[in-house]
């Protein structure tokens, strides 16, 4: 009987601290973050320099933020797999949280720095909401611009880079060309774009598709001609034909080096977008942040600034996705 | 009838290496290969084996001489002759089934042989393993892979250039009893080049002991054992210390021999 007893004992006294260690003090960073920046936006008082807010959408954030803080929380009690993801993004997740409250602190509370540059959260997050269907208005522009001339790019220069890897003579006479007017920066043709095409949708979607071309060309070309003879040669010993070999072994074996051309072409054609909209465009985020910079209306170019990278980390997202899908069989092969 | 002869007379090939130095890797090669027959090249490096290998696929071009394949001049490469390199050459962005699909599929003959492909991977004992990406694999499987995308189109002729040279020494004992086994089973030529005098004794019908610099044939042995054969009896022994010698001493003591 004692003994049944003593190991009873031992093993509630195993799982207790293991249960208790199991959940992690890092679960519990959040909401402690969240509730700290909420008594700081609450309990300080505001800087008379700053104009009055007119509503407490950083209040209100907060709270949003202390309810999913909470939320996941408690999941994180019960469901042991999600709790192993979060336990290891909750410190980030406090960072950010605590970083806004410095934001928070260096604006709104103390206007440490430059009132009339640097908003408080209030009225970019107070722009966001307000403005939304008008900045929706310009992403849509601007989306279309960058999605149309991501394509054109992108087919280009694969159908350019191809060419050059596979046709001796169409290299011969094209490739000084590329080489000449591919590390010209995109955005520097724009004067003379401007005057050759019809709109300035027309010639915005060219500089974008030239910003994409040029590095997916080269980067192409190069893949190809880095791809072992004798994986041509065992293709040519099974049959199949010069075509048959440019489209089933050429490109899926230079696809790596296509998509860090893609890559490059992606980040360049971002710089060109915006650029494209503060010259001429009349519409589009680019054109959006520029205006409202001239109107000294920061908190706008603030709310602007977060829409672009919105754009720009969901468009890199996608072309991760793609290449994860595309390029399944390097796992393994490669440190992925 | 079953085709796959092979006549070669009189090649000469040269290279130019890096030094722009002109190299002769084949000089008056004459080879007759029987159809049907196992036949394997052996000498040391630079003795233009793999060149020979590489003339009969079509992927080399002779300066001067000529090359036949049922009395057919042979020019570039084709389905009918299968190649097998060293390294295995799979796809590595394909499966181990697209990879043996890859030769029907060039040849558009895929859709009414799309069985073939499963036959195949069975024949080489990969069944289970159709789905792997090929670097998932370890080195013996995608060589029978390989082998296998070389010879699921039915060639006439299967060309081996060192097959199994990177494999461990178990591994490739049991390759060359399944190679024996296919080549019974599909009745194909097949010309390998090697390395090892054991292996070629123990699979060929004959075998074409070649030379460097220039390359050329300094005899051609046939192997008059019975199948399966005894790799420590007393008749293998003597056919390999036949061909040591001829290896080891073939500058000074063995004349070149160009009957056939």
């Amino acid at each position: 009987m004692a003994d049944i007893k003593g190991s009873e004992v031992e093993t509630t006294g195993k799982t207790a601290p293991g249960f208790a260690k199991s959940i992690k003090i890092s679960t519990i960073l959040p909401i402690v973050a969240a509730a700290g920046a909420l008594i700081v936006n609450l309990g300080l008082p505001d800087s008379a320099e700053h104009p009055i807010a007119e509503h407490h959408y950083f209040a209100g954030a907060l709270c949003v933020l202390l309810a999913f803080a909470g939320i996941a929380f408690i999941t994180g009690i019960f469901s042991q797999k999600f709790r192993t993801v979060y336990q290891s993004k909750a410190p980030f997740y406090s960072g950010i949280i605590l970083f806004l409250s410095l934001c928070d602190i260096l604006t709104a509370k103390t206007a440490l720095l430059p009132v009339l540059y640097f908003p408080s959260l209030d009225r970019v997050l107070g722009v966001l909401i307000e403005d939304f269907s008008f900045i929706c208005k310009c992403l849509i522009y601007s989306l279309r611009l960058q999605f149309v001339g991501w394509l054109c790019g992108a087919f280009c220069g694969i159908s350019t880079g191809v060419a050059l890897g596979f046709i001796p003579q169409f290299k011969y006479w094209t490739y000084p060309l590329v080489r000449i007017l591919g590390p010209i920066p995109s955005t520097a043709w724009f004067p003379l774009v401007l005057v050759s095409f019809p709109t300035v949708v027309s010639a915005s979607t060219f500089l974008i598709a030239l910003a994409v071309w040029f590095p997916t060309t080269v980067l192409t070309m190069n893949g190809i001609n880095n791809i072992q003879n004798s994986y041509f040669e065992v293709a040519e010993t099974m049959g199949a034909s010069k075509t048959y070999v440019i489209f089933h072994v050429g490109i899926p074996a230079a696809m790596p080096h296509m998509f860090i051309g893609l890559f490059n072409g992606t980040c360049a054609s971002f710089i060109t977008l915006v650029t494209a909209e503060m010259i001429g465009a009349k519409c589009g985020i680019g054109w959006y942040i520029n205006w409202q910079k001239e109107m000294m209306a920061y908190a706008n170019v603030y709310a602007g600034l977060i829409v672009m990278s919105l754009i720009c980390y969901c468009f890199i997202t996608l072309l991760f996705y793609l290449r994860d899908k595309v390029l399944v069989w390097q796992k393994g092969v490669i440190k992925w | 009838m079953v085709e796959g002869g092979i006549s070669i007379s009189n090649i000469k090939k040269t290279f130019t290496n890096v030094q722009n130095e002109t190299i002769t890797a084949l000089l008056n090669i004459n080879l007759k290969i029987p159809t049907g027959s196992l036949t394997s090249l052996i000498g040391p490096s630079g003795c233009g084996k793999s060149t020979v290998l590489r003339l009969i696929a079509g992927l080399n071009h002779p300066d001067s001489g000529t090359l036949t394949l049922d009395g057919k001049q042979i020019e570039k490469p084709g389905s009918d002759r299968g190649f097998m390199f060293q390294q295995h050459t799979l796809f590595p962005w394909l499966t181990i089934r697209n990879n043996i699909a890859f030769s029907l599929k060039a040849q558009n003959i895929y859709k009414e042989n799309a069985s073939r492909v499963d036959e195949f991977i069975d024949l080489v004992g990969l069944k289970g393993f159709e789905n792997y990406y090929p670097h998932q694999l370890s080195g013996g499987m995608c060589q029978r892979a390989s082998l296998a995308r070389a010879i699921v189109s039915h060639p006439k002729v299967l060309l081996l250039d060192e097959p199994f040279g990177a494999l461990d020494a178990f591994t490739r004992m049991n390759m060359q009893d399944e190679l024996l086994r296919i080549w019974k089973e599909r009745n194909m030529t097949m010309i390998m080049v090697t390395h090892d005098v054991d292996e070629a004794i123990y699979v060929s019908d004959q075998i074409v002991v070649m030379s460097p610099r220039p390359g050329r044939i300094i005899k051609i042995v046939d192997v008059k054992l019975a199948r399966p054969r005894a790799r420590s009896s007393n008749d293998f022994l003597l056919y390999r210390s036949k061909i040591l010698r001829l290896l080891n001493f073939g500058g000074t003591e063995i004349q070149p021999e160009f009957s056939i």
